[in-house]
């Protein structure tokens, strides 16, 4: 009897402990029929833990206001939702070792996760296999449809493409050469050949590209390939990653490469938490591209930067991919409720024609699994902010990219059976 | 005539970069033999020491008004900061495994990586606190007379300045939190050291702007060097540590003490390793990888240069920067507009940044196949060999 009352009391603990950890972060309190428990999967150590940590952030904060308002309703029944953090640790195996764990031992419906397209690579073979389902919130070079990836981030059509429209015809350096500077991976090249299509579409000329490659910060050799390709100033199309923006925005206004010479940077991978890190006097003057921006002058967008900022301290700052790290739980929620269940195939369905009323303004979720958004250019300015001059009308999006040689013709839908992830149109 | 003087001098420019970078590492690859893969680390030391005296300097009123020489102390304050932690890796780890270059390799592998998690997860102020108690509890025995060390009473003397050392590095760590907030708190983040804005800029001369941080960091090699082979080829100890490398057993009989010439020469190397770090952090972003970056390219310069040969590294760091510039800008292309169509291609396939660096290590393979020993070998019989 009393060995028998030991282990019950050993149980209870050890139940009670398992509730604490898998409560853990979600404070509200409230009335719930249930729970259910979602998978967020990102770095939060090693290389990318300082970005991929401010999408957790923004991901428990989504969730706990959802919980705050009452939580998941299915079938009439309330959920409270509950998540289980993982961390990438910066290593793509890692990514895909954690899905199988996530699906398979903790049987979560969804999966919020990734930010490199070297994760999202690792990952897409254990969704697939699995027929489970991942929501991946980053702005990302395309060419690729998934039938079990929900993708809430930007394709190029809607990031580099309005912005390389607007480098060529309104900018100061409206009709000037292009000079295209990346990190040697996946998203600079791909990127970079879309917009030398598009340049040469418009007429204009690229007159040179260069990759640096990652970890590497000697920018001097890039430096004089500009200043040969671009004596008298031009239009520099910049997809350097991390730091290595630091370096360049360093060395090229000590070399004289700066707006007030002719030469204007368009940047695809520099938003607010970047423009803080650099520093804005050395980015002031030149130009990023996102769905959000900080500055948007909306009840929406205010109200996304003051809950955040209150939930994670004032001195933080929000971004484009918070933004869709954001928008994709709620849509998630939203297909959930349409659906009445939490099964992976019939959510999907009621995925797409979900729309939402984002920090940018309305979404929808398309057919080929991404959203259709707004597309936003702002000039760099000495707060470390973006000024916005311009916002393009909402943009679809393009999983099959209609200017790379490879993928022209092509779109992707899996609301129709008979298209699917690849058709020519 | 221009686009000679730019291609050299972008030839220098990143060729001083890795002359500093390499400078330390061929005192203790070169003359000591140790293989330190921990030398990207104190430069990172170095790097962070820089972020840390900016930060002093803007917030500390009266340095405020110093703020723009803040990096001419920081050279100092790095090369303190990276020595005492370079003679406190070569005192723990390495002198217990000089003759096993694959475990010393090994573990200062290790360090780099304690290193490197260090500045992530310990908040700089402490850490700083930390550096001052060991450089002081390393330090100050040399400052007390002889006769006291000796004995109980030495013992007792030597553990209150270990004491005295920790509690002002406590001293330390608590004003620098309460004083920069940013250094309060542990972060991954990497940081930025600001040039101040004598040194943001270029000047401009015969029609090419020569950047000034570029400038500046050319300098800082071209003293550095200078001061190196004035100690090597001129100080007693610098003739010492020639000595120790050259023939150690011999030195040892002659009453020459290998042990202190083997602090002196890692303190010496790791300092530089420090200075290095000073330029770097003026170039790009400050992190725990900052190092990282460089250890390749260190060791590159010190093979090809001939290992234990100065004259060698700077020659080798030269003729790769300039190489660097010659490829991977397309030098060639704009000096000769009209070579040969399938040499064009060729060239201009190698134009590229990652290209280049393929084309200059493949350079290098086919160099060392004909010179195994470098540019410059050690001349006669070593003994070790």
């Amino acid at each position: 009897m009393k060995l028998s009352k030991r282990i019950f009391a050993g149980l209870a603990t050890a139940s009670l402990a398992v509730t604490v950890t898998a409560c853990g972060g979600s404070d509200s309190s409230g009335n719930f029929d249930d729970t259910v428990t979602v998978g967020i999967l990102h770095s939060l150590s090693g290389t990318m833990a300082i970005s991929e940590s401010t999408l957790v952030d923004t991901e428990k904060m989504a969730i706990e206001e959802i919980n705050a308002a009452g939580g998941v309703t299915v079938d009439g029944k309330s959920y409270k939702i509950e998540y289980i953090v993982e961390d990438g640790a910066s290593d793509w195996p890692t990514f895909a070792e954690k899905s199988k764990k996530l699906i398979d031992q903790d049987g979560v419906p969804v999966v919020f996760g990734g930010w490199t397209s070297a994760s999202r690579k690792a990952m897409l073979p254990v969704y697939e296999s699995k027929d489970a389902f991942l929501y991946y919130p980053i702005q990302y070079e395309a060419q690729e449809c998934s039938n079990n990836i929900f993708y809430t981030g930007a394709t190029p059509n809607q990031q580099s493409e309005p912005a390389t429209d607007f480098m060529y015809k309104r900018s100061p350096a409206a009709g000037g050469d292009f000079f295209l500077v990346g990190s040697d991976y996946v998203f600079p090249r791909t990127s970079n050949t879309i917009t030398k299509a598009q340049v040469k579409q418009l007429g204009g000329k690229v007159v040179g590209e260069d990759y640096l490659p990652l970890g590497n910060t000697e920018v001097a050799p890039i430096i004089s390939k500009i200043k040969v390709a671009l004596p008298d100033g031009g239009i520099i199309v910049n997809t350097l990653n991390g730091d290595q923006n630091v370096a360049f925005f360093k060395q090229i206004q000590d070399a004289g490469i700066t707006p007030s010479n002719g030469y204007y940077v368009m940047n695809y991978s520099i938003a607010e938490e970047e423009i803080s890190t650099i520093g804005p006097e050395f980015l002031e003057g030149h130009y990023g591209a996102w769905n959000y921006m900080m500055s948007i002058d909306t009840p929406a967008s205010k109200k996304f930067a003051k809950s955040f900022k209150k939930r994670w301290g004032s001195d933080r700052v929000v971004a484009d991919p918070q933004e869709s790290a954001y928008n994709m739980v709620y849509l998630w929620k939203q297909a959930v409720e349409d659906a009445g269940t939490f099964d992976d195939n019939a959510v999907r369905e009621a995925l797409v024609g979900q729309t939402f009323d984002a920090p940018q303004g309305p979404v929808e979720v398309m057919a080929n699994h991404h959203l259709s958004q707004t597309v936003r250019i702002g000039e760099i300015n000495s707060e470390g902010g973006f000024t916005i001059l311009e916002e393009t009308g909402v943009v679809e999006p393009q999983a099959w990219n209609q200017k790379h040689p490879s993928s022209k013709g092509f779109a992707c839908d899996w609301t129709d059976p008979k298209k699917g992830e690849k058709y020519r149109m | 005539m221009q686009l000679f003087l730019e291609s050299l001098f972008n030839g220098v420019a990143i060729g001083s970069v890795l002359l500093v970078a390499a400078l330390g590492l061929a005192i203790v690859f070169g003359l000591m033999g140790v293989i330190n893969l921990a030398h990207g680390e104190l430069m990172m030391l170095g790097a962070y020491s820089t972020y840390i005296t900016q930060l002093i300097f803007k917030q500390v009123s009266f340095l405020k008004p110093f703020y723009d020489s803040y990096v001419i102390v920081a050279i100092g304050i790095a090369f303190l900061v990276s020595g005492t932690v370079g003679i406190l890796l070569e005192r723990t780890v390495i002198r217990r495994l000089y003759g096993s270059p694959l475990e010393t390799l090994l573990a200062t592998w290790g360090v780099s990586l304690i290193l490197q998690q260090f500045v992530r997860s310990v908040p700089l102020a402490y850490a700083s606190g930390l550096v001052i108690a060991l450089f002081f509890g390393l330090f100050s025995p040399l400052f007390i007379s002889d006769d006291l060390l000796h004995g109980a009473k030495g013992k007792l003397i030597r553990a209150s300045t270990w004491g005295f050392s920790a509690l002002l590095g406590v001293a330390t760590g608590g004003i620098l939190s309460s004083l920069v907030s940013k250094l309060s708190r542990a972060s991954a983040r990497n940081v930025d050291v600001t040039a101040p804005s004598w040194m943001r800029g270029g000047i401009d001369f015969v029609g090419i702007t020569f950047p000034k941080t570029r400038l500046l960091i050319i300098l800082i090699t071209l003293i550095s060097v200078l001061i190196v082979i004035f100690f090597l080829d001129k100080t007693a100890w610098g003739i010492r540590i020639r000595a120790v490398t050259q023939n150690r057993p011999m030195s040892d009989c002659l009453g020459i003490s290998t042990e202190t010439v083997d602090i002196i020469t890692f303190g010496i190397g790791s300092g530089l390793a420090g200075v290095a770090g000073v330029a770097v952090s003026l170039l790009g972003s400050v992190g725990p990888n900052v190092g990282g970056n460089y250890i390749v390219g260190c060791f590159m310069v010190v093979v090809l240069g001939g290992v234990g040969n100065l004259l060698g590294t700077i020659l080798a760091s030269f003729s790769i920067g300039i190489m660097t510039d010659l490829i991977g800008a397309g030098r060639l292309l704009t000096i000769w507009p009209e070579m040969p169509s399938p040499l064009y291609s060729t060239i201009d396939f190698f134009a590229t940044t990652s290209m280049a660096r393929v084309m200059i290590f493949a350079l290098i393979v086919i160099f060392l196949q004909f010179r195994p020993t470098g540019m410059f070998p050690q001349k006669g019989r070593m003994v070790e060999s």
